[in-house]
Order: structure tokens, then sequence, then C-alpha cells
């Protein structure tokens, strides 16, 4: 009997991104206490957070609907369903055929539009005012999103992101031009999908100036908990699709155990220096004013479709 | 300027260590005096008002109105001779006086004649016919807490929706209702809605004697303890003509300064967090914190309470320890000048501060801005300047100045203004006279009333004190410059996003205690 080693990978990328994510979110936190001259909690308090959440008893706004109590499942899902399928230690993983890029930034923008509805369900000001941030965000961030997976596209011949990562990693290995804009963009969009600054401020506590925290006001104790680590694993969702496109190096294309291992150790490597990136960006920058982010994602689609037009120009 | 003699007032002089007079006036006389004083670019002080109830005199209530002129204070007394009382509406020569007269008919019950007739500090916790500062009013009787409506004026169109913040918020700051009319991210129209912290202060001093007085004086709103204290001290000093030992009043511009640089410290830290940059919050936050921690050591407490007392200060400064407060402030100047730069070279933080919150000079005057936020938008007014009172007359002090009034000019005079203060603390410690620093008042007040002024780190704070020769107060009116500044936030915002105004708030950081009372 053979084992089936791509159901296992699968299996354990789930598994990683569940248990990983928090501890990523923590390590970001952790070094920006450092930049800031702060000691920090150390990289496990996100678990605390999450253990104390789990261990309250959840409040409902009178007039929730089932969509609301729904929402903070179906979004853990969605970003499990993503962190599962990107080539994260292996190629070779079963499922990941039957979803490409196309389909991953279908997968966030669901969650995207599942989120926005829930907030705007109990009828606050401010998770209104949340929703509409962020939808103004998505609509800017998903074109240059697509326009950044449609350049690695191009250069592998195929949406695959498996396919992608091998094209990359390990059957021809070209600088190539297209790839700095593509990954500049993609930057961009990280940073205003996950909530960071200068997008938004994800410790904020003034409710007039928060995007993503806005839409969360109305959740409480598991569902609070839920959302928070489904935005944990978003954002861990994030950097390793950047890796895959990026950096892919590393990730296993066999199934031996030993390259297993190395993959596992070249993630740990790249998390904790993006990690570390992150946090010095944020500590560096101060968040911007709401109307600045079109400019701002409008220069991400820009730079992503020049990625394109290099693409063609010297590449092809 | 006019001169004072041509008001067509007798005015006359009251003791005490801001130069005052006093003068009785009709409803006409009230209101052209108020006029003569709006059209030379006088101010409004305060508004209040007094129950003779049990008092000898023929007339129950005195409404008072204390005007700033360049030549000094002026204040003048208003017998209320109607019944029920009522009394011209001031609000349309000053714009801060309407707000301080709906809060007058809460508490006292004197109508004004004005347009707006909501309760401004009484929330439904007491029915509207008990006015809690009259001397016949049973203050040991509870009432449920009714709910009542307060219209909040709407604005209508398409699109445009509201926004109801606070008074219980996100963070943890102090409670306060923010009315937002918006279309989309822009603010079209903010009210405030102000009350919520209204613990009954006035009355309570009533029944305190001077030295426990001084203490809730000192806690009225916390950041600004030592201006509080002082001019409480200073009114009862008045009272009955007495002045402290000249070192106490040394010690006390010290406590003052410390307190101003103390509170800019916060606020710039905090200002640079809510712009994003949590690296400036946790830089000023550890100076400040160094920086009242040498409080605690040399003043005996973090935010200087209970140093300042009636006859002078409680303990005097060793000779060791005015070496290590200048030791201090040269690290701090050092420290202070750093971060400016890094504040005033980031791009991303100017950009947020730069033209938000925008009040212009002549709005500002309008408005009859006072304190940080009116000399941010060219309101020159800074009573250690105007009206200097020992030891600020032998100091010769920059005020600081700014023609902007955007966030960006708040920034920078708070920044200048800790320079200036550093520069004074240095100037202090080196010609701080010798001698004591206590002195007992005297058995008996020389008069009924007494009158502190003092500029806070927010503006100028200002205490009426009066008595019946009792030794005990008889009524006590405090005032916060928060009054005439809370109004022109609701300007601020207006045109600003929904998103800019914890930023805007944050550049006034006015006090809803010392407002609430």
């Amino acid at each position: 009997m053979t084992i089936p080693y791509g159901f296992i990978f699968q299996f354990i990328q789930l598994i990683m991104a569940l248990v990983l994510s928090p501890m990523f979110l923590g390590w970001i936190n952790q070094c920006r206490c450092w930049l800031q001259n702060r000691k920090g909690p150390g990289v496990f308090q996100p678990y605390r957070q999450l253990v104390k959440l789990f261990y309250k008893d959840a409040v409902l706004a009178e007039n929730a609907s089932p969509l609301f109590r729904m929402t903070p499942y179906f979004l853990f899902a969605c970003m499990c369903l993503a962190g599962t399928i990107v080539p994260v230690l292996a190629t070779n993983l079963p499922f990941a055929s039957v979803a490409d890029v196309i389909v991953l930034v279908g997968i966030f923008a669901l969650a995207r539009v599942f989120l926005a509805l829930a907030a705007m369900d109990i009828g606050t000001a401010f998770g209104n005012l949340g929703a509409r941030r962020e939808m103004m965000i998505g609509f800017l961030a998903e074109p240059a999103l697509l326009m950044v997976l449609f350049t690695l596209a191009f250069i592998s011949h195929s949406t695959n992101l498996t396919t992608i990562v091998d094209t990359l990693s390990h059957t021809r290995f070209i600088i190539y031009p297209s790839m700095a804009f593509a990954m500049a963009a993609y930057l961009m969009v990280l940073l205003a999908e996950n909530s960071r600054i200068p997008v938004d401020n994800p410790s904020t506590h003034l409710e007039l100036t928060m995007i993503h925290e806005a839409m969360m006001l109305e959740y409480s104790a598991r569902h609070l908990a839920l959302l928070e680590w489904a935005s944990s694993i978003k954002l861990y969702d994030y950097f390793v699709i950047g890796f895959a496109l990026f950096v892919p190096w590393g990730i296993a294309s066999g199934s031996h155990l030993s390259s297993m291992l190395l993959a596992f150790l070249a993630l740990f490597i790249k998390l904790a220096v993006a990690g570390f990136g992150l946090a010095l960006i944020e500590a560096l920058s101060a968040k911007m004013r709401i109307f600045r982010v079109p400019e701002f994602l409008g220069t991400a689609f820009m730079l992503a479709v020049l990625g394109t037009l290099t693409h063609f120009l010297l590449e092809a | 300027m006019t001169d004072l003699k041509e008001l067509n007032i007798e005015l006359n002089p009251l003791p005490g260590a801001i130069p005052a007079t006093f003068a009785l006036v009709n409803d006409e006389t009230l209101l052209t005096t108020c006029r003569t004083c709006q059209e030379n670019g006088g101010r409004l002080v305060a508004i209040w008002a007094t129950d003779a109830c049990y008092q000898t005199s023929k007339v129950r209530f005195t409404l008072h109105v204390a005007l700033a002129f360049s030549q000094g204070l002026v204040c003048l007394f208003h017998p209320i001779l109607n019944n029920p009382p009522s009394c011209p509406d001031l609000g349309d020569i000053f714009l801060p006086a309407r707000r301080m007269q709906r809060a007058l008919f809460d508490m006292m019950g004197i109508h004004f004649t004005a347009h707006d007739k909501r309760p401004w500090l009484r929330h439904g916790a007491w029915p509207e016919t008990l006015f809690p500062l009259r001397k016949d009013a049973d203050q040991t009787l509870c009432y449920p807490n009714e709910h009542e409506p307060y219209p909040f004026i709407e604005v209508t169109g398409e699109g445009v929706h509201e926004i109801a913040v606070g008074p219980v918020h996100a963070g943890i700051i102090e409670p306060g209702h923010f009315r937002f009319q918006v279309v989309g991210e822009k603010i079209l129209r903010l009210e405030e809605r102000l009350g919520y912290t209204h613990k009954g202060i006035e009355k309570r001093f009533e029944s305190m004697k001077w030295a426990e007085g001084v203490k809730l004086a000192g806690r009225i709103s916390g950041d600004s303890a030592a201006a509080y204290s002082w001019a409480y001290a200073m009114a009862v000093e008045s009272l009955y003509g007495h002045t402290a030992p000249i070192r106490s009043l040394w010690l006390r511009a010290l406590a003052l300064e410390r307190e101003r640089i103390a509170n800019h410290l916060g606020d710039l830290g905090a200002l640079g967090n809510d712009g994003g940059l949590a690296f400036g919050l946790s830089q000023f936050s550890r100076i400040k914190e160094d920086w009242i921690r040498t409080n605690d050591l040399i003043f005996g407490h973090r935010y200087l309470m209970d140093f300042i007392i009636p006859g002078g200060v409680t303990h005097d400064v060793t000779h060791l320890q005015t070496i290590q407060i200048q030791h201090e402030v040269q690290v701090i100047r050092k420290e202070v000048r750093n971060l400016k730069r890094i504040y005033d070279e980031h791009a991303g933080l100017q950009d947020r501060f730069l033209m938000t919150g925008r009040i212009p000079p002549k709005l500002a005057t309008e408005l009859g801005m006072i304190g940080l936020a009116g000399r941010s938008s060219g309101v020159a007014f800074d009573l250690r300047t105007q009206f200097p009172c020992a030891p600020y007359d032998t100091l010769n002090i920059n005020m600081i100045t700014h023609h902007n009034g955007d966030v960006a000019a708040r920034v920078i005079v708070r920044f200048e203004e800790i320079f200036e203060s550093l520069r004074l603390i240095e100037l202090i410690l080196a010609k701080l006279p010798l001698g004591g620093v206590q002195s007992d008042l005297p058995e008996t007040s020389s008069n009924s009333i007494g009158l502190g002024w003092v500029e806070g780190w927010r503006g100028e704070i200002f205490f009426a004190i009066h008595t019946d020769n009792s030794k005990k107060p008889f009524r006590i009116h405090v005032h916060d410059p928060s009054w005439q500044n809370w109004p022109a936030i609701e300007y601020a915002a207006m045109g600003n996003m929904v998103a800019d105004f914890p930023l805007i708030n944050k550049s006034f950081n006015l006090s809803y205690s010392g407002h609430d009372l």
C-alpha cells in the first residue's frame, strides 16, 4: 500500500494554518513592541486571548439574524480552506487542483461579503461605517490582487498555484523584472486586506477610525474568538501566498520526509523575517487618511499592470 | 481699547493677586457692558449666580458675569428682581454663554431669554422643577432616573445619516456624546452632549472648609490639579486679603509649569498614536512617566495633588531637589527636541495633522476660544503674560501662538510651550527666593467675594468664592476653560472626515469632568 503523502501534507498544512497563525500574529506584535522600545507580551499572547474568549459567554444583540451568528464559522472555514490549498510545504497537494488563484481571490471576497453583511445586520452606526469602508477597500484591492496573480500566471502559463510554485522554484529559475512590480503591488494589497498600518490600525480603540475592528464590535466570546482567529489565519494565508509566488524556494516538490522538514524550516525562517518586516513597516509609518486609501490601492493596481506589461515587453 | 471709566458703571476694586473690579448692573447696563467688552477684544470668563434665600438681603438671586477687559477682570453683579428669576440673553454677544446659561437654568433655575431651552447638565436624574444649587433644594431626596428625550438638530437630504458616538466609548476615556450628521465620510454637522460626569461639585464645596475644599479643587479635573488648587487658594487668599509667602508662590509656579509639561508630553504621544504612529506614544509616555515620578519624589504626588494650599504650599523643595530638577530639565529638553524632529519630518503624520480640524483666527475670536486651543488659532490670551501675578511678573514669558488653527498648529504650540516651560523652570529655580512656604490665614475674612484666576495647561481656570462670614463658603463657582472650547470642536469637525474626528478631539483634549462638575 502506498502512503497517501499528498493527503497527509494537505492535512498538515491545515493544522499549521490553525496553529501557526496566532503565533505569527504574536511575533509581529512582539516585533512591533521591540521597535517601540517596549517589552511586549510574548509571541503566545494571541493564544491566551483566544482561550480567554472561548471561555466567555457569548452576548448577542436582540435583533441578530442567523447570518450574524453564522458568519464567524463561515469566515473561519473560508480562511482555513485558503490556508489548505496554498502550497506551503509541498506542491503535490491533491486538492490544490480544484482551486486556482482566481478561486482563491473568490474565497477571500466571499468572506469579505459575509463579514460586511454581518456588520450591517445589527444596524449600529459603527458596523455600517466599517462595512462601508471595508467594501471600498475590497473593490480596490481585488483588481490589484488579480493583476498580480495574472502576472505570475503569465510567467508559468497556469493559474494553478502549485504549477506556479513548481515553475518558479524548480524548473527554470530566471530573474523576472515583472516580479518586482508584482511583489510591490502584492505587499500593498496585503497591508490593505489585512487591516494593517498604514491603511487601518489593528490596535486602535477609536471606534470612528476603525475599519476591520468596527465590523467586529458587536461580536463577543467564541464568535469574536473565531473572527480574530480567522483574521490571523488570513494574515498567515496572505503571507504564505506571497512566499509561494515570490520566494518559493524550500517548498517540497517530492514526498520525501527530509524535503518536508526542509520546507518546514524554510517556512519558519520566511515567516520570522517577513513578520519582522511587516512590524518595521508598521512602526515607521502613520495611518493614512481614509481618502488616501484609494490612491494607495490605485498605485498597487498600477504597479501590477506595469508588472504584466513588463512581462510582455521583456520576458515573453 | 476703551477706558473702563467709559462704561458708565461704578467700578469698585477687589483685592487679590489679579487686577479685578466689580460693579452693580441692571438689565440695560449688563448688556451694554458685555457688548463693549466684546467689541473691544475682551472675553467672557464665567457666568454664575448666587441664591440668598436664607440671607437678610432683599434680593434672592444675583447673576454674576465675569468679563476680561485688557485692564483686568470686571465682575458684574446683576440682582434679579423679577419672579420667576429671568435675565437677558448674553448668548448673542458671547457664543460660549449659551451653554453656560442652559447649565445655570438646570442648576439655579434662572431663565434666560434664549431660544435654546434644552437642558444641558440635567440628564433626567432629578426633575425639571428642582434646582440643586438653590439653598432651599432638598438634598436628601432621591429621584428615579427618568429618560427624557433630547432633540438633536438633524440634517436632512439624500444620503445624509446620523452616527451616534458615546457616552460609552470603545477606549477608556471620559463620557461624552457626539452626534454626527454625515454624508459618506464627510461630517456635515456635529453636536455634542455633555454632562454625563456631573457630580455636584459646586454644591459639595459649600459644606467644606478651606483645607478640605482645596483637596476637592485639585480633583475636579485630575490633569490640572496644580492649576485648580492654585486658583482655589488664590480665591481664598483674596477673600482674606492675604498674600502667601513669596517662596511658596514661586513653588506654585514651578508645580504649574511641571503640570503643563506633563500634560503636553502625554498629549503629544497620544496625538502620534491617534495618527497611527505608536512609536510616538511609547516614547512620550516614557518621558512623561519619568517626569511625573520626579513629581512624586519632590512634591509627594505624581499629579501634584494637595501640594498647593491656601496660605502657601505643603512643603518646601530642598536645594538638592532643585539640582535634580535642573538636571532632568536638560535631559528632557534634548529628548523632546529629538522627538519633535521625528514628528516634523514624518510625512505620514504631518499629512494627518495639517489642515485637519481647522479653526481660522476669525472664527476662533467669534467663538470666544481661550487657552491652548485659542492660542493655536491666533487668539493671544495667556494670563501669565496678560495679567501676570507673582512670580510671572518677573519672568518675561514668551507667549506661543500660531495662526493655522489646525491639529498641526496645536501640536506645534504644545511643543513650543514645553520648551518655554522648561526655560521657565530653569529661571524659577535660579531665582527662587528664600523664606517660609506656609502662612496662616487671618481670623476673619475681609471680603464677601474672592476670585482666583490661573492659566492651567488647557487655559484659564476661574474660581469665585462667596462667603457669608461664617468661615465657610456660601457659594463657590468653578469654571474650566473647556466651557469656551467645547463648542469650537463642533466647528473644527465640520467638513472633515469622520475618521479624523478622534484626532481633532484629542488635539483639543478638553475636560469633561471640569465642564460637567
